[in-house]
């Protein structure tokens, strides 16, 4: 095929020296913008629901009894899944998060099943985690305060904390398969 | 920020909707673009199609190659749809060889194919700013500036926006110029070009660089080398083009 070339010397050799002139000015500028070591990022980031952030804080009561509070547990990767026992992707992936728990909790890895108690009964919660057999610590919202701070909007969601308590990764909606869940443990626990 | 949109029992990402149309209205422009260049409209959208297609199954296939035995303890893992498990720049990469050897098993001309492309990459560009005004993603460091935006508890860079913008700008350029030097493969160079410069420009005001040795920020040291790229085979081609015109 032949091309519709209508290019002239001077076209090229203008847009050849505009786009040098910009390779200029763009290594001198991401000389300039560095990130400087006293930035607000290397101080830690505030918190947010959000990859990259530190995880919100919380406290709330735990179904078999005692308190959970999620600052405490910095320096262990912490899976937090957020789940309703009328939520059927919810049930189908809990298995596989069970499973996982079982595998690497010698590891370090806490799991916590957040569930949306302000949306739930107490006695169905108890019923689910029986008949799944789950027995990491389940969290109750019973306010829906929690959700409302990791500005939930859809079940189920879930996030992989690493050990300083930063966000590393958001699944939203469900099922997860087993192997998204142990992949994304792996990464935690790899950064220990 | 809009990143879902509940419709029923369904819940439908805007972001990926919005990539979606993105690529919808880039396929559409290239079709244009290529019958104009007089070049076959279907085998240009099939390499597209294999390209992406490319691009989903390498950068999922990366990510279980990353994760053996995972992925070998369970391999129906490798079908569930499931954003966090892609490896998309190794992908990409995979994606790119893919159409590059399906457009060489249909003999289409480099070069001008290359130049089809270029409207749509543009259009694509703009899409990734809406996704990413719809997510939160790509977000800008916080300023005090007038025009800043509260996201993510701060007032910050709308580096949203302004990725938008340039590449609506770049898109514009490219309809100005889009007579110049068709069919040279210059036209995509041009695009790629002044999109590494927006981007080395505009990654300065974000919040979320990866950072490298030196404190330098990852995307600025990648667009420097794409755009240095750029113009060798802008004046390798131009050569070649002013060669051949004589």
């Amino acid at each position: 095929m032949k091309s519709q070339t209508n290019i002239s010397p001077l076209n090229s050799n203008r847009l050849i020296t505009i786009l040098s002139i910009m390779l200029i000015f763009g290594a001198l500028w991401t000389f300039i913008s560095r990130v400087p070591d006293s930035s607000p990022r290397q101080a830690g980031p505030p918190p947010n629901p959000k990859e990259g952030f530190t995880a919100p804080d919380f406290t709330l009561d735990l179904l078999d009894g005692g308190k959970v509070t999620l600052s405490e547990l910095q320096g262990h990767p912490v899976v937090l899944n957020l789940w309703a026992s009328w939520c059927l992707p919810c049930r189908k992936e809990m298995p596989a998060i069970e499973r996982v728990h079982q595998r690497y909790k010698e590891a370090g890895l806490i799991v916590i099943g957040l569930n949306l108690t302000s949306q739930d009964s107490e006695l169905d919660v108890r019923a689910f985690v029986q008949e799944l057999g789950l027995t990491f610590p389940i969290a109750l919202d019973r306010d829906g305060a929690v959700s409302d701070r990791y500005q939930l909007l859809g079940l189920p969601t879930t996030y992989f904390i690493d050990q300083s308590g930063i966000i590393r990764s958001i699944v939203v909606g469900g099922p997860m398969s087993e192997a998204t869940i142990q992949s994304n443990v792996e990464d935690l626990l790899q950064e220990k | 920020m809009f990143p879902y949109l509940r419709i029923g029992p369904f819940l439908v990402q805007m972001p990926g909707f919005a990539l979606l149309a993105g690529l919808w209205v880039s396929t559409t422009l290239i079709e244009k673009e290529a019958l104009h260049l007089k070049l076959n409209p279907a085998a240009i959208l099939n390499m597209i199609f294999y390209g992406l297609l490319g691009i989903l199954t390498g950068a999922r296939l990366i990510y279980a190659v990353q994760n053996l035995n995972i992925y070998l303890s369970n391999p129906l893992s490798l079908f569930f749809l499931n954003t966090s498990t892609l490896n998309l720049p190794e992908g990409l990469i995979i994606g790119v060889i893919i159409a590059y050897l399906f457009g060489r098993h249909r003999k289409l001309p480099l070069r001008p194919t290359l130049d089809a492309l270029a409207p749509g990459l543009a259009v694509f560009m703009i899409a990734v700013g809406v996704a990413n005004i719809l997510s939160g993603n790509a977000y800008g460091s916080p300023t005090h500036l007038p025009w800043a935006i509260y996201l993510w508890g701060e007032y910050r860079h709308p580096t949203q926006i302004y990725e938008t913008v340039a590449a609506l700008s770049i898109l514009i350029l490219w309809k100005m110029t889009s007579t110049e030097s068709q069919g040279s493969g210059i036209k995509l160079l041009q695009v790629v070009a002044l999109s590494a410069s927006a981007r080395i420009f505009l990654e300065a005001f974000r919040g979320d660089s990866s950072i490298w040795p030196g404190d330098f920020r990852a995307a600025q040291i990648i667009s420097l080398i794409i755009l240095a790229l750029a113009i060798y085979l802008t004046k390798e081609w131009g050569k070649a083009e002013l060669t051949t015109s004589h």
